[in-house]
């Protein structure tokens, strides 16, 4: 069997100022997945973050979430939406902590729509596992990271992002 | 119109790897069952990263795995747990003494050839001769109007340390296929 050190840190940044969105642009499809993790919380107005692919802005983004939100566990689905919503409840808010680690698959292919799994982490909320899909056969280059509030990531929010290629 | 201030990083390249996470072997391709045989014991953790593509139509397909040392065990010395949501509700479900274990749950709503079950599966201190195999999976498969998506975990009752895994295509309760362009990928992480 082949084996190769990969998971190689692609590009991170922890905000010095409030920011609505970031965006990770020039992706090398070198890798098999990427794996995002965007951690830190709301500058003021709570929110849910999502994520867009190569600038598309069109209703070509669905999901299906899973969700405990510490008295029920529930799952609910969004559809042609312009967006993947990468956590349901366990939204950023102010003062709060939230996680969102999210698996980017084969995305470099131009074969198939692209989908992407991940957890959303909000301990003082909720815990969501999510399954995205952009109907699209490109290539993902970019990756914006943004909101549903127009509000803003607090200063210290870190946006990272790895590549893993496989053998 | 609000203005929404924005962050954009450029020119990215790449950086020195942590070199703690190694690929160890990918199959692609469609097929019944999926098979990493000889895996070094190199590592502390092993991780399955997957698009299985389904070959079924609605009903969708499932993953089961065997696990073993030399050949895979195929006696009753799994058990698991997962729960998982459809988009309407959540529901949850167990099973002991099973001769599989369950790597990823089916999907209603699936189309056939073109929905894909992203999986990442960790197995857990593979190599450990003092106690029973854990594993933990976050799968989901997701059809703009269909979709699940669920979190497992299950046991291996034995103590012997894993060299083999074979994951198998399920629908509907009889064995099945992975479509054309599935992709299963196992990587070591080193404690």
């Amino acid at each position: 069997m082949a084996a190769g050190s990969t998971y190689t840190p692609i590009a991170t940044t922890t905000l010095g100022s409030a920011a609505a969105s970031y965006t990770f642009s020039s992706i090398s499809g070198s890798y098999t997945d990427l794996i995002l993790i965007v951690q830190g919380g709301a500058s003021s107005t709570a929110f849910d973050a999502w994520i867009r692919f190569n600038s598309d802005t069109g209703t070509n983004y669905s999901i299906t979430s899973l969700s405990g939100t510490g008295s029920a566990a529930q799952s609910a689905r969004e559809t042609s939406a312009s967006y993947i919503h990468i956590d349901k409840q366990a939204a950023w808010r102010s003062g709060n902590i939230t996680m969102n680690r999210v698996n980017i698959m084969n995305y470099a292919n131009t074969t198939t729509y692209k989908t992407v799994v991940g957890r959303a982490d909000a301990p003082a909320d909720a815990t969501d596992a999510i399954v995205g899909l952009w109907r699209s056969t490109a290539a993902i280059t970019s990756i914006q990271v943004g909101n549903d509030a127009s509000a803003n990531f607090a200063v210290g929010t870190t946006f990272t992002l790895y590549g893993i290629a496989a053998a | 119109m609000t203005p929404i201030l924005g962050i954009m990083a450029s020119q990215i390249s790449g950086h020195l790897s942590t070199n703690s996470y190694e690929s160890i072997a990918t199959v692609t391709g469609s097929g019944a069952s999926v098979t990493f045989s000889s895996i070094p014991n190199t590592y502390k953790h092993l991780q399955i990263r997957a698009l299985a593509v389904n070959s079924q139509g609605a009903n969708g397909i499932y993953g089961r795995y065997r696990v073993g040392a030399g050949s895979v065990d195929t006696g009753s010395n799994y058990t698991y747990h997962y729960v998982e949501g459809n988009g309407s509700a959540a529901s949850a479900a167990a099973g002991s003494t099973q001769s599989f274990g369950s790597a990823f749950g089916g999907g209603s709503g699936a189309t056939a050839n073109t929905s894909a079950y992203a999986v990442v599966l960790d197995i857990l201190d593979y190599q450990n001769t003092n106690k029973y195999k854990t594993h933990r999976a976050l799968w989901g498969v997701e059809n703009n109007g269909s979709g699940e998506v669920g979190l497992g975990s299950g046991l291996w009752m034995s103590t012997s340390a894993i060299d083999i895994i074979t994951i198998y295509a399920y629908s509907q309760g009889f064995p099945s296929t992975f479509a054309a362009n599935t992709q299963f990928a196992l990587y070591g992480v080193k404690g």
